[in-house]
């Protein structure tokens, strides 16, 4: 009766905890987006901070400035600005399409809930796949501006 | 202010990121395939064009912009994601601590824009 008691007011237990970040089991291809989503965000505010700082160092002058440049032309540095750039576009792209579903756009006018039933998430799924397939184009012209034109 | 207007903020912040961070990505992180569309941009990363952009009153105003949505964006991003693991007591602690990192980083951010810019 008291475990009981203490459930209802605790909520059901929290099973996979923080692991429920990264695991969305058997949810839909929306649900994997958010994620990515989070972890491309997460990823990109930690950038945020580092190139807040990089930037000063131009007050430092143009020999401390030139040396940074120099870092962030070697190889390692090329594949985090290329994995920066893909993420960039990812999480660009994405919020788009959330915003506008947010608003109540794409996602199709109110229907009536005959059967076979179309949910708005079914609807709104070519944008989905539109979304993709622009995110694979960008990130795809990045790489060939990164690893090949600039190399 | 209601809990739902920062989230409109943060939306419009992302909205106005959207322009901002493509052309800031696209001028110093494409200049390659900029070229190629035949705009030649020169060595955008090179001390003498870094400056030379950083004192132009449009580009001081476009950085502050980007600075400042970026950083809100962000920062309640990280903190809606943070909400979640922190218990209801510690909230309001956390809360003020990303909005120190988000206005001493903004205070860099801007010192080192405007400091440019008067040279």
């Amino acid at each position: 009766m008291a475990e009981a008691a203490r459930r209802v007011q605790s909520g059901p237990p929290k099973r996979i905890g923080v692991r429920g970040w990264v695991y969305a089991g058997r949810y839909g291809l929306d649900r994997y987006l958010y994620i990515l989503q989070r972890a491309s965000g997460l990823g990109l505010i930690l950038y945020l901070f580092l190139h807040i700082y990089e930037t000063g160092i131009r007050l430092r002058g143009e020999a401390a400035w030139s040396a940074t440049m120099a870092l962030f032309r070697t190889p390692v540095f090329v594949v985090f600005e290329f994995i920066l750039f893909a993420g960039f576009v990812f999480h660009a792209l994405n919020g788009l399409r959330l915003i506008f579903a947010e608003l109540g756009w794409l996602l199709g006018p109110p229907t009536r809930p005959v059967y076979p039933y179309r949910t708005s998430i079914r609807r709104h799924r070519p944008w989905v796949y539109a979304l993709m397939v622009l995110t694979g184009l960008f990130v795809a012209l990045a790489a060939w501006d990164i690893f090949v034109l600039l190399d | 202010m209601r809990e739902s207007r920062w989230w409109i903020l943060s939306l419009s912040a992302a909205a106005l990121m959207v322009v901002l961070l493509t052309l800031h990505m696209g001028l110093m992180h494409l200049s390659g395939l900029m070229k190629v569309l035949g705009v030649d941009p020169g060595d955008v990363r090179s001390f003498a064009a870094v400056m030379e952009r950083g004192r132009s009153l449009a580009q001081m105003v476009f950085y502050l912009l980007f600075l400042g949505a970026a950083l809100y964006h962000g920062l309640y991003g990280l903190r809606s994601v943070l909400l979640e693991v922190t218990p209801p007591r510690g909230q309001g602690v956390l809360s003020g601590l990303v909005l120190a990192a988000g206005l001493l980083a903004f205070a860099y951010g801007a010192y080192v824009t405007v400091r440019t810019f008067t040279g």
